[in-house]
C-alpha cells in the first residue's frame, strides 16, 4: 500500500473546492488587472513566478519537514528551458512553459531520491551544492546558454482577440498568475491527497509511519518532484516576463531569498507563499528608495535587501518561527478564544493552559 | 603524466583546505548537532578582516593573527546569541538560521568591501617547484598550506585527547547530561566549541584566498567542499573529516583538471549524494547508523 | 545537610514529584522507595536541577539551591549517579573518572584511591566504558561521583540488574562510604530489602507523594507497607 485511501467523497470535495479557489482567483486577476498600472500588472507577474516557487518550497517543507536551496537553481532549469525553446526552437508559450516544468521535474528526480533518504541538513546541503554548482554550467557550455549574458527572447505578445490595445504587462500579468493558479491547485490537492497525509504522517514520526507500511521514501521522492517541477514553471514563466534568462538571475542568492519568503510567509503554508511572493516583489523596491533617500553607497545599496532576508530568516526563527501566515492564524484564534469567553460566563476565571514548566 | 601529477599535488592542497573546513563543521555537529550553513561566510568574513589588516599596513602575521582571533570571537558570539536559542527547537530551525547568518554575512561583506573579488597575499611563492626541468603546479605556498592544517589537526587531536578542556568538550558533546551532572559547564563547551572551528575556519581562508581572489561568494564552493568532507567522514569525526577532504580534494582536482572548474561544485554534489546512498553514515563512522 | 521541602515536578501536565519533603543527614543514608513509575527518578531530577521544580525548595548545607543550574549545585558538592548507570561510553575508564574530578581542581580525589575502592577499573583503565560489564559500570559510575569528593550523594538504582552477592557488595559498600567520607546519602533503590538493610531512614513514595518516612527498620517491620508498596 502506498498511502492510505482517501474516501471519494473527501477527494471529490477537495477537487471542488480547489477548482472554485481557481476559478474565483482567475477571475479576480483578470478584473484587478484592468485597473493596474502597467507597472504594478509587471509587478504581480513577478509575483507570480514567485509564488510558484515559493509555494512548491513551501508545501515541502511543511509536508516533509525538509527545506530545500535548490530552488532556486531548479528556478534556472526551467528558465533555461523556456528561453532555449521559445528563443532558439521557436516553441510555442504552453508547451515551453509545460516543458520547463518538465525539465525541473526531471533533473528533480535524482535531488527527489536523494531528499528521500535525507534528513535535515544533509538534505540542505546537497541542494546548497546544486545551487552553487549549477550556474556555472552557463560558463561550461557558452554556446548554448549563452555565457555570462544568458539567452534572451522576444517578450509574448498578447494573443490578438485580447484587441490590439491589451498592454503587454497584463498579459504577462495573466501568465504569470494563470501558472501561480496552476501550482496553486496542484499542490492544495497534493496536500490534501493520500500522499500529502501519508508525507505528514513520516514527517511527525517516520518510523511509525514506515511500521504502518507507508511508502516512505516514494512519496518524498514525489513531493519533492512535484516541488520541483513548480519551481521549474516560475522559472519558465521568469523568462517570460523578463525576456532573459541568465546566470546572473539565479546565483545562491536566490535560493537564499526564496527560503526567506518561504520562512516569513510561514513554513508549509500556501497562504503565507502569497506574503512571501510580495516580499520578493517589493522588498528590493523599499531598499533601492531607502538607500535613494539616505544616499546610500552602491555597494550598501546592493546588498540591503539580503541583509534584511537574513535578518528575517534569523529573526523569524528565533522570535516567530510560524511566519506572518502563523501569526494571522494564531491572532484569529486568539481572537475567537476571547469572543468565546466573553459569551461564556464573563467572570470565568481564564482557561490557562494547564500549569507547566 | 606531469598533468596527473600536478593535479594529484593539487588535490592535495585543496583536500588539505576542505579538511580544515569540515573539521570546522565537525567540531560544530558534534558539540550542537547543527550543521553550520554560516561556516563559508564566517570564514569569508574572517578574511575580510585579515585583509583589512594587511591593507593597513601590517604583516601577513599580524592579518593570520586578526583573521584567528576575529574567528574566535564571531564564532563565540554566534553562538551564544543565536544558536543557543535554537538548540532545542527543531533541526530546521537551526538550519535556517544559519543560513540566515550566512545571507547577514554576505551582505555586510558586500557592503563593506564590494562584490568585486580582491586579490590576497599569500604567505610563500606561488610559483611551482621546479622538478628535473619540469615546473610543477606545487608550489611552497601549497607546502604551507598542507603543513598548516596537518598542524590544526594534529593540535586539535591532541587537545580533545590530552587536555582537560578536551575531556570536557567531548564528554558534552557525546552526553550533555551526564557531563552537567559532573559539573561539566556544556554551554561554555559548546560556545568553545563553535569558536575552535570558527578559527579553523579562519585558518583555511586565509589559506585558500591567494589562490580563489577574496570575495562575499567566494568561498561558497569551499564550504560545500568541507560539508562534503565531513559527511564523508561521517560528520561526527575528526580524522574521518580530514581523510574526507584530502579524498574529495583528489577527486575534485581531477574533476577540475580533466573536465574544468566549473563542474567542480556538481561534483561534488555527485560525490555527496553518492555516498549518501551506499553509506548514510559515512565512509569512516563508527556509528553504526545515522540517527533517523 | 541536604533537605527538600514541599517539592513538585511536573512532565506537562503530569505531576511526577508532588509536594515531597524529606532530609538527609551526614553520613546518614536515606532510601527512597517505591514501583515503577513511583516518581523516585524525577525527584532525584529534580532535587539536581535537571528537571525545572514547579514548587518547594531544595537546601543543601544551608543554601537554597532550588532553580540553580544543575552544573552548580554538582559544583556545591551534591553528585548524582544517574539512572542507568551513566557511564560515558565513548571515554575510557580513566577519562570517565578524570571528569568526575575536573570541577574540583587539585582537590579532586587521587584516581588511585579510586582504583583502591574498585581494583577490577584499575585493570581496565585504559578501556572505552561500553567495554565494561554493568557491575564495572556501576563502580565506575559512583567512583566518578566520589572524585570530586562531593558532600552529598544520590544514587538512582545501583542495584539494577546486577547479581544478588554484587548488590549486597555494593549496598555493603555504601555504608561504609556514608561512615567513613560522612557522606550524606540518597540511595533510590527498587530493591527495597537490601536498600533498608543499610539505611537509616527509608521514604516510600507512590504516585510521586511521599507515604511513608520513618526509620528503615521500622519501615521493614510494617507489614501493610511492605505489601502495598515494597513488595517483600
Ligand atoms: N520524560 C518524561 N516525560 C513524561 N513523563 C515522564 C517522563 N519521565 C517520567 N515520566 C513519568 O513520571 C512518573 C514518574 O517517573 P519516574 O521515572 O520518576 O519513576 P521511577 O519511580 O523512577 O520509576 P522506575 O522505578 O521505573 O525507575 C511516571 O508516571 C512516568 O511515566
Ligand atoms: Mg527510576
Amino acid at each position: 500500500m502506498s498511502a492510505p485511501a482517501i474516501p471519494r467523497a473527501v477527494r471529490e470535495r477537495t477537487l471542488l473546492r480547489s477548482l472554485s479557489l481557481v476559478i474565483v482567483g482567475g477571475l479576480l486577476i483578470a478584473l484587478i488587472t484592468g485597473a493596474l498600472s502597467s507597472y504594478r500588472n509587471l509587478q504581480l507577474a513577478y509575483g507570480g513566478y514567485y509564488f510558484a516557487a515559493l509555494a512548491g518550497l513551501t508545501v515541502l517543507a511543511g509536508l516533509s519537514g525538509q527545506i530545500s536551496l535548490g530552488h532556486g537553481a531548479l528556478m534556472a532549469v526551467g528558465a533555461y528551458t523556456s528561453g532555449l525553446l521559445i528563443g532558439n526552437e521557436g516553441w510555442a508559450l504552453v508547451p515551453a512553459l509545460v516543458a520547463a516544468a518538465g525539465v525541473s521535474a526531471i533533473i528533480g528526480i535524482p535531488l527527489g531520491l536523494a531528499a528521500s533518504r535525507l534528513r535535515g541538513p544533509y538534505l540542505a546541503g546537497a541542494t546548497l551544492a546544486f545551487a552553487v554548482g549549477l550556474p556555472a554550467l552557463a560558463d561550461k557550455f557558452p554556446s548554448t546558454f549563452g555565457g555570462e549574458n544568458g539567452l534572451t527572447i522576444n517578450p509574448s505578445m498578447p494573443p490578438s482577440w485580447l484587441g490590439s490595445n491589451f498592454a503587454l504587462e497584463r498579459w504577462e500579468a495573466w501568465i504569470a498568475c494563470a501558472c501561480a493558479l496552476i501550482v496553486l491547485f496542484v499542490l492544495y490537492n497534493l496536500v490534501h491527497s493520500g500522499v500529502g497525509r501519508s508525507l505528514r504522517a513520516v514527517r511527525d514520526d517516520e518510523i511509525a509511519a514506515s511500521l504502518c507500511g507507508l511508502h516512505v521514501g516514494r512519496n518524498q521522492t514525489v513531493a519533492f518532484v512535484v516541488s520541483a517541477a513548480c519551481a521549474g514553471l516560475g522559472g519558465g514563466v521568469f523568462t517570460v516576463v523578463n525576456q532573459l534568462a541568465a546566470p546572473g538571475s539565479f546565483q545562491v542568492q536566490l535560493s537564499l531569498y526564496l527560503l526567506a519568503g518561504v520562512v516569513i510567509g510561514g513554513l508549509g503554508s500556501l497562504v503565507g507563499a502569497i506574503w512571501g511572493a510580495a516580499l520578493l516583489v517589493f522588498l528590493p523596491n523599499w531598499t533601492t528608495d531607502l538607500a535613494n533617500s539616505f544616499s546610500l553607497s552602491t555597494n550598501v545599496s546592493h546588498n540591503l535587501p539580503l541583509a534584511i532576508y537574513g535578518v528575517v530568516l534569523i529573526a523569524a526563527m528565533l522570535l516567530w518561527p510560524s511566519g506572518i501566515q502563523g501569526g494571522f492564524r494564531s491572532l484569529g484564534s486568539w481572537l475567537w478564544h476571547r469572543r468565546g469567553r466573553r459569551s461564556r460566563s464573563p467572570g470565568a476565571p481564564a482557561d490557562r493552559p494547564s500549569a507547566a514548566s | 603524466m606531469t598533468k596527473f601529477i600536478d593535479l594529484t599535488l593539487s588535490g592535495i592542497s585543496d583536500g588539505a583546505i576542505y579538511a580544515a573546513v569540515a573539521l570546522a563543521l565537525v567540531l560544530i555537529w558534534r558539540a550542537t548537532r547543527i550543521v553550520n550553513f554560516a561556516q563559508g561566510a564566517m570564514l569569508m568574513i574572517t578574511t575580510f578582516i585579515a585583509y583589512a589588516v594587511i591593507g593597513a599596513g601590517a604583516s601577513y602575521v599580524v592579518g593570520f593573527l586578526a583573521a584567528l582571533l576575529s574567528g574566535l570571537a564571531l564564532g563565540a558570539v554566534t553562538e551564544r546569541v543565536l544558536i543557543r536559542r535554537v538548540e532545542h527547537a527543531p533541526p530546521l530551525n537551526a538550519v535556517i538560521v544559519t543560513l540566515g547568518l550566512y545571507t547577514v554575512l554576505v551582505a555586510v561583506a558586500g557592503m563593506i568591501w564590494g562584490n568585486t573579488p580582491k586579490s590576497f597575499p599569500a604567505a610563500f611563492s606561488l610559483r611551482g617547484y621546479t622538478v628535473g626541468g619540469t615546473t610543477l603546479l606545487f608550489t611552497p605556498n601549497d607546502t604551507f598550506i598542507v603543513l598548516v592544517v596537518i598542524a590544526v589537526a594534529l593540535g586539535l587531536a591532541a587537545m580533545f585527547r590530552f587536555t582537560s578542556l578536551g575531556l570536557q568538550m567531548r564528554a558534552a558533546a557525546f552526553a550533555p547530561e551526564v557531563a552537567r551532572l559532573l559539573g561539566v559547564r556544556v554551554g561554555r563547551m559548546f560556545t568553545v566549541g563553535w569558536a575552535l572551528a570558527a578559527v579553523a575556519g579562519a585558518i583555511a581562508g586565509v589559506l585558500v584566498a591567494p589562490s580563489v581572489f577574496l570575495g562575499p561568494n567566494s568561498f561558497d564552493p569551499i564550504l560545500i567542499g568541507g560539508f562534503v568532507a565531513a559527511v564523508l567522514g561521517g560528520l561526527d569525526s575528526p580524522p574521518g573529516a580530514v581523510i574526507g577532504g584530502l579524498l574529495l580534494g583528489l577527486a575534485l582536482s581531477y574533476v577540475s583538471g580533466y573536465e574544468g572548474s566549473a563542474l567542480v561544485p556538481l561534483a561534488a554534489l555527485a560525490i555527496l549524494v553518492l555516498v549518501l546512498m551506499i553509506r548514510p553514515s559515512g565512509l569512516f563512522s563508527a556509528a553504526q547508523e545515522r540517527r533517523v | 545537610m541536604l533537605a527538600v521541602h514541599e517539592l513538585s515536578a511536573h512532565y506537562g501536565p503530569v505531576r511526577a514529584v508532588d509536594h515531597v519533603s524529606l532530609e538527609v543527614s551526614a553520613g546518614s543514608v536515606t532510601a527512597v522507595l517505591g514501583a515503577n513509575g513511583a516518581g523516585k527518578t524525577s525527584l532525584l531530577r529534580t532535587i539536581t536541577g535537571l528537571i525545572p521544580a514547579s514548587a518547594g525548595r531544595v537546601i543543601f548545607e544551608g543554601e537554597d539551591i532550588t532553580r540553580r543550574p544543575v552544573e552548580e549545585i554538582v559544583r556545591r558538592g551534591l553528585a548524582h549517579v544517574p539512572e542507568g548507570r551513566g557511564v560515558i561510553a565513548e571515554l575510557s575508564v580513566d577519562e570517565n573518572l578524570r571528569l568526575g574530578g575536573l570541577w574540583r581542581g587539585r582537590d579532586a580525589a587521587p584516581r588511585k584511591e579510586i582504583y583502591e575502592l574498585f581494583p577490577r577499573l584499575h585493570d581496565r583503565r585504559t578501556q572505552l566504558a561500553s567495554r565494561l560489564s554493568g557491575g564495572e559500570r556501576q563502580m565506575l559510575s559512583i567512583g566518578r561521583a566520589l572524585m570530586g569528593r562531593p558532600r552529598a550523594l544520590l544514587l538512582d538504582e545501583p542495584s539494577l540488574g546486577l547479581a544478588p552477592l554484587l548488590v549486597a557488595q555494593i549496598m555493603a559498600m555504601i555504608r561504609r562510604l556514608a561512615d567513613t567520607l560522612d557522606l550524606a546519602v540518597l540511595l533510590v533503590e527498587q530493591n527495597a530489602r537490601s536498600a533498608l538493610s543499610v539505611a537509616n531512614r527509608g521514604v516510600v513514595l507512590n504516585l510521586g507523594r511521599v507515604v511513608a518516612d520513618e526509620e528503615s527498620h521500622r519501615l521493614a517491620a510494617d507489614e501493610g507497607l511492605r505489601h502495598a508498596y515494597l513488595g517483600f
